[in-house]
């Protein structure tokens, strides 16, 4: 057995809150990640999903002419409908990580180490969002075989990145919320299963929102999907509308994963109870 | 300092010790924080479900330095006697000063102080042995400058550095346990507890936590406080136990003076069972027994 250690100090120097609290939240991330570096398959099969809704779903679409468009192509249109039903696919159904987790005893052992609640729950949103930017470039490069007209300059790429990881981020903690209420593997599929139809239909991704019933319409407003579309749409595709304009776009997202978060935070150590 | 009762570590004799010196450094820390030689202080906590009270009015004390068993049924109140003192559960009454600081006003600096080795095998089975320390590391805040040294050292103590980049899903039952205990020393807790450490595990991976538990204590003067059911783990380790029974402390002291006092042949399984009932336990519940059974599985 070593006595090296004995040269170290029994406790380590101070490290500023802010980048310690940091540190904590990539820890939780990092691990994801790490685990998806070790296994990519996740990422290979969730690229079927949006292959299927590109190549039957739109190209018969776009033939019939019946979706206002706001004159670009319904294919043009929907591709970013699709990338945002992707990353929800994907990160709704994030909570089940965290029941499994917490019956194999990897939840208790984050909770019982000095980082904050908040730390925890931002860590697992941060992780959420590297399966959904792979999902991003997975979209491009379909989009981009369809001849979808893209936007390719910067400042287009880096703001449907931003809508990307917010958008994530808000769906992987609804979902860690509702992994926190129903506790177990069977009920939450179920509760996935109900939330992401309602989710989807009730926004924009795959018709605008003037084609709908003013009850629908009102509830897609309070859907953050429908934000997310309406960002991605204006910055993924050439001549893409916005009907509510960035700033709103991103304010409601960001407002959204802050209560999120908040509210997360409060639940996270009720799921090993 | 409250009066409550307090058996010597060796002994098992009640009384209190009045000088810090001859203390390990990382005791000295925790004696001087919480002013006093306790690293683990019940002052009557009490968790209740509803109408059932898991834990009563428990209060008890546990020596710097020592290892302390914590023994009974299922169902006795132990797992949620731990998660109280490890700030995963809040009590319903009273509370508990852990490493100096109270559990129920002070959890962030309690969980800086103590490590935990659940009852379930936890260490992350898809990351690689030196990815769920490097991960621990990061969690407790180590330092940059300290990660690769002190991961390199845990590995070295708990002989695992041959298979740091394997997957810790391929390890042995005992592998995957030394793993969790370096894990949970990374940050040199001053106290730590055990959840069962050795449940599911062969006898030869056994008697290798044992040794493990023992240079913990010896090199860094860990107080060691853990749950078990295995009588003879109990016995091979703890300086003093307690017996739990339906959520109240039946008896505490060290194994030798309650064997001497049921005679001279009594084990410490006969002491368990003079202190919380010969009958078959019909305590614990459905979780108790899924962990229990799922551990086993993963162990193989």
């Amino acid at each position: 057995m070593s006595r090296a250690h004995e040269a170290l100090p029994a406790v380590s120097a101070e490290v500023s809150p802010v980048l310690e609290y940091a540190q904590q939240a990539l820890a939780v991330a990092e691990a994801d990640i790490r685990k998806l570096i070790h296994d990519p398959v996740e990422l290979f099969t969730r690229m079927i999903q949006p292959v299927l809704w590109l190549l039957i779903f739109g190209q018969v679409f776009t033939r019939t002419r019946a979706i206002p468009t706001g004159g670009i192509s319904y294919l043009d249109f929907m591709t970013p409908g699709i990338l945002a039903q992707s990353v929800l696919f994907g990160a709704i159904f994030y909570g089940i990580s965290l029941i499994w987790e917490r019956d194999l005893g990897i939840i208790q052992k984050f909770l019982v180490s000095p980082a904050a609640r908040s730390a925890l729950v931002l860590g697992r949103a941060i992780s959420s969002t590297v399966r959904s930017l792979c999902q991003m470039v997975i979209v491009y490069m379909i989009a981009s075989l369809l001849r979808v007209h893209l936007r390719f300059d910067v400042f287009a790429l880096a703001g449907v990145a931003v809508a990307v990881i917010l958008g994530s981020a808000v769906f992987s903690t609804f979902s860690l919320i509702a992994a926190c209420i129903v506790k177990s593997r069977e009920r939450f599929m179920g509760i996935g299963q109900v939330l992401t139809m309602p989710l989807f239909f009730a926004s924009n991704a795959i018709y605008p929102l003037s084609l709908m019933p003013a009850w629908l319409r009102a509830v897609s407003r309070v859907n953050p999907l429908t934000y997310e579309v309406d960002a991605l749409r204006h910055l993924m595709v050439v001549g893409g509308p916005a009907t509510f304009g960035l700033r709103t776009d991103f304010a409601v997202l960001v407002l959204a994963l802050a209560l999120l978060i908040s509210i997360a935070t409060r639940l996270y150590p009720e799921i090993i109870k | 300092m409250p009066k409550i009762f307090r058996p010597h570590p060796v002994t098992g004799e009640a009384g209190f010790v009045d000088s810090l010196d001859n203390l390990h450094p990382a005791q000295q820390e925790t004696a001087t924080a919480a002013h006093q030689l306790n690293a683990v202080e019940t002052k009557s906590i009490t968790r209740r479900f509803e109408s059932l009270v898991a834990v009563n009015n428990l209060s008890f004390a546990c020596s710097l330095g020592s290892i302390f068993g914590l023994l009974g049924p299922n169902g006795a109140g132990k797992s949620t006697l731990i998660k109280m003192l490890t700030t995963l559960m809040s009590p319903t009454e009273g509370t508990a000063v852990v490493a100096g600081f109270d559990i129920v006003r002070e959890p962030r600096e309690v969980r800086r102080r103590i490590g935990y080795v659940s009852q379930m095998l936890s260490a992350d089975g898809e990351l690689t042995g030196y990815e769920n320390l490097l991960i621990a590391s990061k969690l407790y805040g180590i330092p940059r400058a300290e990660r690769a040294a002190r991961i390199d050292q845990g590995l070295q103590f708990m002989e695992l550095t041959h298979v740091a980049r394997k997957l810790v899903k391929h390890y042995s039952g005992g592998m995957i346990r030394r793993l969790e205990i370096a894990q949970s020393m990374l940050h040199r807790p001053s106290v730590l507890f055990l959840d069962e450490p050795t449940v599911g595990l062969d006898p030869i991976a056994k008697q290798a936590v044992w040794q493990n538990i023992r240079d913990l204590r010896r090199e860094f003067g860990t107080t060691i406080l853990m749950t078990t059911h295995d009588m003879q783990e109990a016995d091979e380790l703890c300086e003093t136990v307690a017996f739990m029974h339906q959520g109240t402390l039946a008896a505490i002291g060290s194994p030798a003076k309650f064997k001497v006092m049921l005679g001279p042949s009594a084990t410490l399984g006969d002491v368990f069972i003079h202190y919380t009932g010969a009958t078959i336990a019909e305590q614990g519940d459905f979780t108790n027994v899924a962990r229990a059974r799922s551990t086993s599985r993963r162990l193989g």
